[in-house]
């Protein structure tokens, strides 16, 4: 084709100009992929903090196993055996309600209320590691039915909650992707119908000299492409922003703890890449739509 | 060149704006196309941009069968005509120069022949020295100028001009087409539609009078062939 010819340059400043020229439309346009974007980007981060928090639950996948308080501290010891038995337990260390007082109370230093208590408040105990967490269930009923032990805690509730969490903000996710994408596009779109319009005279005379569709085309599209890629720069920042400061709200609360946050810094590369990707494709692709239709010779 | 050979031309809502019309024009000629209006005078100069398509017959425009012309092919077409219309059609935003430079633009050129042509035509228009005026700052026979000045910019083999003094009073009316017939004389074959008798009988040119869509008289003699009760 003629593609050599053409002065990419001369379509940028069109571009430009022509985004400077419906300005009010042009900010509507950014504000609304922003937006788009910020609602995909946050889903998309609580799913991933989600998934990270999961994979260190499972990582740990550690059970306790409660021995009961009838027990003397040798009697609960010749558990051990009984529990390695069990086919899916890989390793059990053995925890004396001494041993465990000292922990307790090393991880509350801070409270003095937690200090100096008797250690006859807690129970001996096993802490378990399985060989494959899937089997989780039936591992903990089969521990359950060795005599002695009187409970079994497994992190199963919670790690239950998280699954479904993320399956929640995974699945929200990607039905907000999907339809944001298509109003993001529709805007566009929308923008460049609006550029088109208030050109047309000059669409025509360029029409009637000879331009070709493309050379006719190209600064529309610079215009979505460059709408886009501004939004998804914008929107990039903000998203850092709301991060850090959700970030910082989760730190200082302690129920909050349990969850895997990462910091924004790790994911930075990829959600820049991801966003100017978008708004890269919504802005080629919502201007092609409006400008395959109207400019038909 | 242009030839229309058996050409017809019907609307979809019906009308029949051409019936059998053979045409030829040769490179260099200067042709005044007449009659009265809703005769299909500027349904042929659509023909001839490729603006609509026969619906029947032959055409060929300098070059380039229009009859299975791909549609990629047609703004090469149209940079071999520049065509000029009743109501200017400039851009009220840009001044002369800066209409010339879009016209130009447009087809691909440069920058360094940009500075070259668009000061040549404009002076062959006489409006070199109001380059930067905006079209509204000029009268109506200054702005058809400029617009005729945008037609020769892309250096086409011919002029195509759709009643292009129909908005102007006669005087300047005659200054168009003096400046036609000297675009002419220097090259560049020149279509011109009008209905204006007077005007036409002034030159001695080749005059196509067409009626209801057909060709009813093509003669050398300079004369309006036909009673045109309009005028
Ligand atoms: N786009 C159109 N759709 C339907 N009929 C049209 C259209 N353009 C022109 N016509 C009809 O075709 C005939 C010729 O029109 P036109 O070529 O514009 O005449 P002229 O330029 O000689 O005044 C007229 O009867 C007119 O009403
Ligand atoms: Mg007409």
């Amino acid at each position: 084709m003629k593609m050599k010819k053409y002065n990419f340059g001369y379509f940028f400043k069109e571009g430009i100009r022509g985004i400077f020229l419906h300005g009010l439309m042009s900010s509507a346009a950014v504000c609304s992929i922003v937006a788009c974007l910020l609602i995909m980007g946050s889903f998309t981060l609580v799913a991933v903090n989600m998934n990270a928090t999961l994979s260190k639950m499972e990582q740990e996948n550690e059970i306790i196993a409660y021995v009961d308080e009838s027990l003397t501290l040798d009697q609960a010891k010749t558990l051990e055996a009984n529990l390695k038995a069990v086919p899916n337990v890989l390793s059990c260390t053995f925890v004396s309600r001494d041993d465990a007082m000292k922990d307790f109370a090393a991880e509350k230093q801070e409270n003095s209320l937690f200090q100096n208590l008797p250690s006859k408040i807690l129970r001996h105990r096993y802490h378990i590691r399985m060989k494959n967490i899937e089997q989780m269930n039936a591992t903990v009923s089969q521990i359950k039915q060795i005599k002695g032990i009187s409970s079994v805690s497994a992190l199963l509730d919670i790690s239950k909650g998280f699954i479904t969490v993320r399956n929640i903000a995974g699945g929200v996710a990607v039905i907000l992707i999907v339809v944001l994408l298509v109003i993001s596009v529709f805007i566009i779109s929308n923008t460049t119908r609006m550029a088109t319009f208030s050109r047309r005279e000059e669409i025509a005379i360029m029409k009637m000299v000879g331009a070709t569709n493309w050379f006719i085309r190209w600064p529309f599209i610079y215009e979505g492409l460059i709408l886009g890629v501004f939004a998804a720069i914008v929107a990039f920042f903000l998203q850092w922003g709301i991060y850090d400061a959700i970030v910082a709200a989760i730190s200082r609360s302690d129920t909050m703890s349990l969850f895997v946050v990462l910091p924004f810094q790790h994911m930075a590369l990829s959600v820049v890449e991801i966003f100017i990707a978008t708004g890269f494709l919504v802005g080629v692709g919502g201007s092609m739509m409006t400008i395959r239709k109207f400019l038909r010779v | 060149m242009v030839r229309l050979i058996g050409v017809h031309k019907s609307y979809e809502n019906g009308a029949r704006a051409l019936v059998d019309v053979n045409l030829r024009i040769d490179d260099g000629e200067f042709v005044f196309l007449v009659g009265p209006s809703g005769s299909g005078k500027s349904t042929i100069i659509k023909l001839l941009t490729a603006e609509i398509a026969p619906t029947e017959g032959r055409l060929m425009v300098n070059g380039y069968n229009l009859n299975n012309i791909h549609m990629s092919q047609i703004p090469y077409l149209r940079r071999t005509l520049g065509v000029v219309f009743q109501d200017f059609r400039l851009i009220d935003k840009k001044t002369v120069y800066d209409n010339m430079t879009f016209a130009m633009r447009a087809v691909g050129a440069t920058t360094g022949e940009i500075k070259k042509r668009v000061p040549y035509v404009l002076e062959l228009v006489g409006l070199d020295k109001k380059t930067r005026r905006l079209p509204h700052e000029l009268s109506g026979g200054e702005q058809q100028r400029v617009a005729i000045a945008r037609a020769l910019v892309n250096n086409p083999s011919m002029i195509v001009a759709d009643e292009p003094t129909g908005n102007l009073d006669p005087a300047r009316s005659l200054e168009i087409m003096l400046l036609l017939e000297r675009i002419n004389a220097l090259g560049t074959t020149v279509l011109v539609v009008t209905h204006e008798k007077g005007l036409v009988n002034r030159f001695s040119k080749r005059v196509v009078a067409i009626e209801s869509g057909r060709i009813v008289s093509d003669g050398m003699d300079g004369y309006y062939g036909y009673e045109d009760e309009e005028v």
